[in-house]
């Protein structure tokens, strides 16, 4: 192996090692919802290329509103889904959708596109 | 069923149409959005194609006759022509790629990758290598190393705009049936207000308005009849195709339409909680919701991107280590064309298109689909359980058969008979009452009666004593029916109760009573037969009865004496002999068995669609609906494999063969150019597959 091989492999694995680093092994403490006036644990979600915030800590058997406005016209965001309880909103570009659910045992759950390109948790925590 | 519970819970707010201004605006707005994106993609494709076409060409000038010797390799007005074409790749890259690099910008502040972090990472090295290239050729060892690839970044970028317009507009498509839906809704009714007749808005209608329609107009809002006859064409809402006679107290849909008579209906839904409205709501929700096998799709997808990027590096790696000379350049082009071939929208819309497609036809047939869960178990299902009453029959004792004995008209006898139950509350009195009105007869006027419970009627016509009841209770009268006896005994194994009319001592006839079976019934239940199922009949009649009407729908299993309440027990013992188990019933006395079932069908609900315990609603009575949805999940679900596995071998093949695998057993490399093709192919193939199930026509119930 010529030097420049051997620089190129090891650049390339290190760089493979790199993108799995980045994209897989991520966790973000998450962005705790603020309770409003009616009960309601509220969070604002920007979609742009993503949820932002992506991580959402709710606390269980409090009923949770999830405000989506979404700022790009990209139809992969065009619909916003909570399969575990069976929720879902078309997000017309610009307006504040709202989605209401009740987060019932702690645990995990997801939120997506319609496609599941896009993805932002709900951590339900005990209270 | 499980995760739907908050979902049915609230029926409004969830997906915000909660008042009727709003019912049309988040689609409609939808389609606008969908409209300006296609417009601003179409203007991109133009530009990126316009800037492509002379790139293309001008890329290789030595292979073009006429060029050749204009632009000479290695010559100045090559280097020239060559600057020109990356100020103008760059202007592609900025106007028609700038959602590439946005977007995979935003998702890499998310930690996250997709499409557009593939197709910027791609067409973003092909220029930078190209203007290397260009600018400091003396880093290459070759000359011909130092050739230039705008021609990959300004074709890639617009092939690429080119699928994703046309598969905005092919989406649009896929939720035509939503839209549809959603048109039906008048924007005025004509309501009774200070005794004026006047024209309102939809939105100022409230519950209990007299509403007023007028030949060949629509039914704004759900309601009751009041005065007035027509028929009106449900078929925009039930999917029956035949006009259905209204009269007072019957229930008329919103959105359907009045065909030759005038009606004048008491509001009883408006806004957000007509037939229209939920019926829109659950149909989005069901489009929205996820197939089970999507789980799978979903995990996949979670680690394809950051994949392909990886491999795409790894096979730099290779091809600069073992790959032919010049290595740079083929490794720059082998990572580039993996790049852009990985098309992890294809994998992603496989499962969300179909379904879009399968729940809005079934909404078209008057069948609504609860969710992707309901549309996966349907397809699964081997044996439908169908309950009698309601289902099979019509729900309704009526008159069948009169059997008149010697001496007496059959017209007299069911006169006679009506006279004596006129005033009885006994469910088969009302049926003969009915019976004797649809013949156009007015019994006699009786002076007095005497129900004995459990056995008869006794009641006088002046003078005249008439008997209505069992033989035995005739006989106890002093009446020999014997005569009858062999009619009676036909009757019952028909199916039907027989009673005897009796005028003084002398029996006149018998009156035949059923719950007459539907007109459809059997042709549905042989659909079924055919679809592969095992039918079941579950009924609380007794077996002779109950096996009259097996015998004339022609069921495979009869499941009689069933008392309502252990409905539910008799479609859990099904389950436990292994069979996965539709019931269809009425979703209101049926509702713990239709829970019960793998797959509950609620029929004939009219505008009371949103029943809970059921995953399918029919909205329409007859069983045919069964076939249909039964049919439209098979379709669709066999739609989503469709679309999964090509999905699924589009990018098994594509990315190994970019990659070169065939390259040193065939010479075949890709080019990126190709890849962008493919790539854009694939994602517009899959969306193209969705909407051919619209094309699904339901032959197994015409024939």
């Amino acid at each position: 192996m010529t030097p420049d091989q051997i620089l190129v492999t090891v650049g390339g694995l290190a760089a493979a090692a790199g993108v799995a680093w980045f994209f897989w092994f991520k966790r973000s403490p998450g962005v705790r919802a603020s309770t409003v006036s009616d009960g309601y644990q509220e969070v604002m979600i920007l979609v742009k290329g993503g949820y932002t915030p992506d991580t959402i800590r709710v606390a269980a058997g409090r009923p949770v509103r999830l405000l989506f406005r979404r700022e790009e016209t990209a139809a992969c965001s065009e619909q916003v889904v909570l399969p575990d309880f069976g929720k879902s909103a078309p997000l017309p570009t610009g307006t504040v959708v709202p989605i209401e659910f009740m987060p019932g045992e702690p645990g995990e759950h997801e939120f997506t596109c319609q496609m599941g390109m896009l993805r932002g948790r709900i951590l339900v925590e005990a209270v | 069923m499980g995760a739907t519970d908050f979902a049915g819970a609230p029926p409004r707010g969830a997906t915000g149409s909660s008042s009727p201004a709003t019912l049309a605006q988040p689609t409609n707005s939808a389609a606008t959005d969908r409209q300006a994106e296609y417009r601003s993609l179409m203007r991109k494709w133009w530009f990126g194609a316009a800037v492509g076409a002379p790139t293309m060409v001008l890329s290789y000038p030595w292979l073009i006759p006429g060029l050749r010797d204009v632009f000479p390799r290695g010559s100045e007005q090559l280097w020239w022509l060559w600057v020109a074409m990356g100020i103008a790749s760059l202007a592609v890259i900025a106007y028609s790629g700038n959602q590439f690099f946005t977007g995979a910008w935003e998702a890499l502040r998310h930690r996250s990758a997709n499409m557009h972090t593939l197709i910027a990472i791609g067409t973003g090295t092909a220029w930078v290598y190209s203007t290397v290239a260009l600018l400091v050729p003396q880093l290459f060892p070759s000359a011909e190393m130092a050739d230039v690839y705008y021609d990959v970044t300004v074709v890639v970028t617009a092939l690429v705009v080119l699928g994703m317009a046309m598969e905005v507009k092919a989406r649009g498509r896929t939720s035509e049936a939503i839209e549809k839906l959603i048109g039906l809704q008048p924007r005025t009714a004509r309501v009774v207000r200070d005794g004026a007749e006047t024209e309102i808005p939809i939105e100022g209608v409230v519950v209990g308005d007299i509403v007023v329609v007028r030949p060949g107009a629509k039914i704004p809002v759900d309601g009751m009849v009041v005065l007035g006859a027509s028929a009106v064409d449900e078929s925009m809402i039930t999917g029956e195709s035949m006009p259905v006679a209204k009269g007072p107290d019957d229930e008329v849909i919103g959105a359907t339409m009045n065909t030759t008579g005038s009606l004048r209906f008491r509001a009883t839904k408006v806004g957000a909680d007509t037939a229209l409205a939920t019926i829109v709501r659950m149909v989005g929700d069901a489009q929205a919701s996820r197939v089970p096998i999507q789980r799978i799709v979903d995990v996949v997808s979670s680690y394809f991107t950051p994949a392909v990027v990886i491999l795409s590096i790894l096979g730099f790696v290779i091809w600069y280590d073992v790959g032919p000379a010049p290595a740079f350049t083929y490794a720059t082009i082998v990572a580039v064309t993996t790049l852009i071939i990985a098309c992890p929208c294809a994998l992603g819309m496989a499962t969300p298109m179909s379904l879009t497609t399968g729940v809005g036809l079934a909404a078209g047939h008057g069948i609504l689909i609860r969710s992707g869960d309901a549309l996966q178990a349907a397809k699964k299902i081997d044996t439908v359980v169908l309950d009698k009453t309601g289902t099979i029959t019509v729900g309704k004792p009526a008159v069948t058969d009169v059997v008149a004995a010697d001496g007496f008209e059959v017209d007299a006898i069911l006169a006679l008979a009506a006279a004596a139950e006129r005033d009885s509350e006994h469910p088969l009195a009302a049926a003969i009452v009915d019976g004797a009105a649809e013949r156009g007869l007015s019994p006699p006027e009786a002076s007095r009666f005497e129900a004995v419970p459990g056995h008869g009627i006794r009641a006088w016509l002046g003078e005249r004593r008439v008997l209505v009841g069992k033989r035995a209770f005739l006989e106890a009268g002093g009446v020999k029916a014997a005569v009858l006896e062999a009619e009676a005994a036909r009757l019952a194994d028909e199916g039907k109760t027989p009673v005897y009319v009796a005028l003084d001592d002398r029996v006149a006839g018998l009156v035949a009573i059923a719950d007459p079976v539907k007109d459809d019934s059997a042709a549905a239940i042989a659909a079924l037969r055919r679809l592969g199922l095992q039918v079941v009949m579950i009924t609380g009649d007794n077996r002779r009865t109950a096996d009259a009407i097996a015998r004339r729908v022609g069921v495979d299993r009869v499941l009689a004496e069933v008392l309502p309440q252990d409905k539910a027990h008799e479609v859990r013992t099904l389950q436990l002999e292994g069979r996965t188990v539709a019931m269809v019933g009425d979703g209101i006395n049926d509702a713990p068995a239709l829970a019960q079932a793998d797959v509950g069908f609620a029929i004939g609900t009219g505008t009371d669609v949103a029943i809970e315990a059921s995953d399918v609603t029919l909205i329409s009575g007859s069983l045919r609906g069964v076939v249909s949805a039964i049919a439209i999940s098979r379709a669709t679900m066999r739609n989503v494999h469709e679309n999964l596995f090509g999905a699924f071998v589009y990018n098994g093949l594509g990315l190994p063969v970019a990659l070169g695998v065939l390259y040193p057993f065939v010479g075949l490399l890709l080019s990126p150019i190709l890849a962008a093709l493919a790539m854009s192919f694939s994602s517009v193939t899959v969306i193209s597959n969705a909407n051919r199930l619209k094309r699904f026509r339901l032959k197994e119930v015409a024939s």
